[in-house]
C-alpha cells in the first residue's frame, strides 16, 4: 500500500524544526517554535498539553491537513512539508486514518457509506469498497449496523464507524483528536480499549488530549506547552497495560 | 470512471436530501425552458400546417404577380399584370397549361346581401380552369365555365361559409345574392376546406367570372391581376420561368439591366421560404424567452452558494478523507448541472403540455410540434447554464481549508 516497509532504524514519522506561524490581524502568532520529533512504526503515542499549547496545530501538520511554516516533515520516506494540495489530499487519503472528538461522520450516508468513502478517493471499485467497509465495520463489532444511520447509532458506536472508517484503508498512522471527549466514561473506556488492541495487532497510533488519564493509556506521551515539546516520556508495555486498566 | 460515478450518486443524494429546496431552485428553469418549448412548440405547429396548406397548389403550379423593385418605385413608376401579359403568355409560352387569371375584387371588404341578410366576403374574378390540383372544386352545382366569362354572365360560386352566415337553402343554386350592388345567380357550391392556421376562413368567399370581375372592377385602364398556371413537366419548371421572364419583359418593354416589375413564385419556393422564416422566428423567440433561462442559472447559483455554506463541515471531512479539489469541484457542478437538467426535463414535458393546451383551447394553433433540434439545444443550453453558474459554487467549495471547514459549525 505505502511505500517499502522503513527498516526499524528509520522512523515512520520525523519532523525537524517545525514551526508554525499564523498572521492574526496585526502580529504574528508562532503556535509551534522548533518541534523535533520522531515515532516509529507501531508506536501508540500521545501528544498532550492544554488549549492553546500547540497540540492541535502539530496534529493537523502530522495528519497533513496543514503545512509547516518552517522545518522539514518526513513520513514514510516522503517529505510532505512542501507538497501541493492535491499530492497532500493523497497523503491523508493514503497515510493516515483520523478520528475525531465530534466524530464528523457524514450524516446522510449509513456506516457502511461512511466507511466506504476513502476507497472512493483512491478509486477502489464499488464491489471491493463494499467487501472491504463490511470487513472493518464487522471488526469494531458493528457488522450488523451496515445499513444504520449516524444519527441511529449511540455515541460509542458512531466513534467505532469512525475508527472503521479510519482503518478500512490500512493508513500508517491513526490519529485521533480528544476521541473519547463526547463520550460518556464506560463508553470511552470500550473506545480506548479498542486503540489499545489495534496498538497490539500492529497499528500506530497517535492521540491527541488535554486529558492525562487518557493520554496514560499511551505507551510514550510528548507534552507540548507554548509551540515546543516540553518532555517527551516512554513507559515500559506492561506499565502502559496497567495505565490502561486503571 | 469510480470517481465520477461516485460523485454522481453524491449529486442524486445531496439533491434528494433536500426535494422541496430543489424543485423551488429550479422553479425558474422549469419556467423558462417551459416558455422556450411552448413558443416553439406552437411556432412549429403553425409552419407544418402553412406548409401543408400550400402543398394544395401543386408541385408545378406557378404564380405570377406584378412586384414593384423600390427603385423602380421611387422613379415613379407603377407595376400589373395585365390581360395582355396573360394572352401573351397563353400564345408565346409553350409546355404551360390552365394559364388563368385572377382578378381579385375584394379581401373579406364586399358586402354580400341575400335576403335581409349580409356579410362580408372575398369576391374574385377567374375563369374554368381555375380550380386546380383538385384543391378547389365544386360540391353542388358548377364552376364558372367558358360561357360565363365569354358572356359576362352575373353568376357566382360561393363558400360554404356564406351558406351560413347568409341564412342560404342547403342547396342555394339558383338563389340570387345581391353583390357591389348588382344580382348574381349562385350557380355553385365549393368544397369545404377549413381555415388557414384557424385565423383566415377560406370558405367565406366567392367567385364570379372573370370577365364579369374586369367589368366590375370599374377601371378604366387594365386592371392588375394574378396569373396562375400549371408546367406540364415538374422539371421544366426553369426552362419556363425563363420563357415566361423573357415574354413579360419584353410586354413590359423592359431595358436590359432594369429589374424585372413581375414576380414569378413557384408553390415549392413560397414553402421553402416561409419554413425559412419560421424557423428563424422560432430561433429569435426561443432566444428571447430563452434569456429567462439566466435567471433560473441565478436562482441555482444562489442555492448551490447556500448549500455550500451549510455543507462546510461535509466538505471538510471529505477533505480529510483524501478528497481533492477537484473530487469536490466534480461533485458540486454535478449536483448544479443534474439540478439544472432536472428543470430542464420538467420544463420541457411542461412546455409540451401548455403547447398541447394552447391548441386545444385556442383553435387559431393548428398543433404542436417539438422538434429534436429544440430538445436538444433546450437540454444542451440548460445544461450549460448549470455549469456555468455552478462552477463559482462549486470552486469556493473546493478551495476550502481543510481545518477551517472541518472547525465550521
Amino acid at each position: 500500500m505505502s511505500a517499502a516497509p522503513a527498516t526499524d532504524a528509520a522512523p515512520l514519522l520525523e519532523l525537524r524544526g517545525i514551526g508554525k506561524r499564523y498572521r492574526m490581524g496585526e502580529t504574528d502568532v508562532d503556535a509551534l517554535r522548533g518541534v523535533d520529533l520522531a515515532i516509529a512504526r507501531n508506536e501508540y503515542v500521545a501528544f498532550i498539553g492544554p488549549s492553546g499549547s500547540g497540540k492541535t496545530t502539530l496534529m493537523n501538520i502530522v495528519g497533513c491537513l496543514d503545512r509547516p511554516s518552517s522545518g522539514s516533515y518526513l513520513l514514510n520516506g516522503q517529505r510532505v512539508a512542501d507538497l501541493d494540495d492535491n499530492a497532500l489530499a493523497r497523503i491523508r487519503n493514503r497515510e493516515i486514518g483520523f478520528v475525531f472528538q465530534n466524530f464528523n461522520l457524514l450524516g446522510r450516508a449509513d456506516a457502511l457509506h461512511n466507511v466506504m468513502q476513502p476507497l472512493v478517493y483512491r478509486g477502489v471499485k464499488l464491489r471491493e469498497r463494499r467487501q472491504l467497509a463490511a470487513a472493518a465495520l464487522a471488526d469494531v463489532g458493528l457488522g450488523d449496523r451496515l445499513d444504520h444511520r449516524p444519527n441511529q447509532l449511540s455515541g460509542g458506536q458512531r466513534q467505532r464507524v469512525a475508527i472503521a472508517r479510519a482503518l478500512v484503508g490500512k493508513p500508517s498512522i491513526l490519529l485521533a483528536d480528544e476521541p473519547t471527549g463526547n463520550l460518556d466514561s464506560t463508553t470511552a473506556r470500550e473506545i480506548m480499549a479498542m486503540f489499545a488492541a489495534l496498538h497490539r495487532s500492529g497499528n500506530t497510533i497517535i492521540l491527541v488530549t488535554h486529558d492525562a488519564e487518557v493520554a496514560a493509556h499511551a505507551e510514550r506521551t510528548v507534552a507540548i506547552r507554548d509551540g515546543q515539546v516540553i518532555s517527551d516520556t516512554r513507559r515500559m508495555a506492561e506499565e502502559a497495560a496497567h495505565g490502561a486498566a486503571g | 470512471m469510480a470517481r465520477l460515478a461516485e460523485a454522481l450518486r453524491a449529486a442524486i443524494g445531496a439533491i434528494r436530501a433536500h426535494l422541496l429546496r430543489a424543485a423551488l431552485t429550479v422553479l425558474g428553469m422549469v419556467i423558462g425552458v417551459a416558455a422556450v418549448i411552448a413558443v416553439v412548440a406552437l411556432l412549429q405547429g403553425f409552419g407544418q400546417s402553412i406548409t401543408q396548406q400550400f402543398r394544395n397548389l401543386g408541385a408545378n403550379g406557378l404564380v405570377i404577380t406584378a412586384y414593384l423593385p423600390q427603385k423602380a418605385a421611387l422613379e415613379g413608376k407603377t407595376a400589373r399584370i395585365t390581360p395582355d401579359d396573360l394572352l401573351a403568355i397563353r400564345q408565346r409560352v409553350a409546355g404551360v397549361r390552365d394559364v388563368v387569371p385572377l382578378l381579385p375584387l375584394a379581401q373579406f371588404s364586399a358586402e354580400v346581401r341575400y335576403g335581409n341578410r349580409s356579410s362580408n366576403t372575398s369576391v374574385s374574378g377567374t375563369t374554368s380552369g381555375f380550380p386546380r390540383n383538385g384543391a378547389r372544386y365544386p360540391v353542388q352545382g358548377r364552376f364558372v365555365v367558358a360561357g360565363d366569362d365569354t358572356t359576362r354572365r352575373p353568376v357566382a360560386v360561393i363558400g360554404q361559409t356564406l351558406i351560413k352566415d347568409l341564412h342560404l337553402p342547403a342547396r342555394p343554386e339558383g338563389h340570387f345574392i345581391q353583390l357591389f350592388g348588382a344580382w348574381f345567380k349562385v350557380v355553385g357550391v365549393l368544397n369545404k376546406v377549413g381555415t388557414l392556421v384557424g385565423l383566415i376562413d377560406r370558405d367565406n368567399l366567392i367567385y364570379i367570372p372573370y370577365t364579369t370581375a374586369v367589368s366590375l372592377s370599374g377601371t378604366q385602364t387594365a386592371p392588375n391581376i394574378v396569373i396562375q398556371l400549371d408546367v406540364d413537366n415538374t422539371r421544366a419548371i426553369k426552362p419556363v420561368e425563363a420563357r415566361i421572364t423573357a415574354v413579360l419583359r419584353r410586354q413590359h418593354h423592359l431595358l436590359p439591366g432594369a429589374e424585372d416589375d413581375f414576380k414569378i413564385q413557384s408553390a415549392a419556393e413560397l414553402t421553402k421560404a416561409l419554413t425559412r422564416a419560421l424557423d428563424s422566428a422560432s430561433l429569435i423567440l426561443g432566444a428571447i424567452v430563452g434569456i429567462s433561462l439566466l435567471v433560473g442559472g441565478v436562482g441555482i447559483m444562489n442555492v448551490m452558494l447556500v448549500s455550500v455554506t451549510e455543507r462546510t463541515r461535509e466538505i471538510g471531512i471529505h477533505k480529510s478523507l483524501g478528497a481533492t479539489r477537484a473530487d469536490i469541484l466534480l461533485q458540486f457542478l454535478l449536483e448544479a448541472v443534474l439540478l439544472s437538467l432536472l428543470g430542464g426535463l420538467v420544463g420541457l414535458a411542461l412546455g409540451y403540455g401548455i403547447g398541447k393546451l394552447v391548441v386545444h383551447l385556442v383553435p387559431a394553433f393548428a398543433g404542436a410540434i417539438v422538434p429534436g433540434w429544440t430538445i436538444a439545444l433546450s437540454l444542451g443550453f440548460t445544461a450549460a447554464v448549470g455549469l456555468v453558474f455552478g462552477i463559482t459554487p462549486a470552486a469556493k467549495a473546493a478551495a476550502l481549508d481543510p481545518i477551517e471547514a472541518l472547525r465550521y459549525e
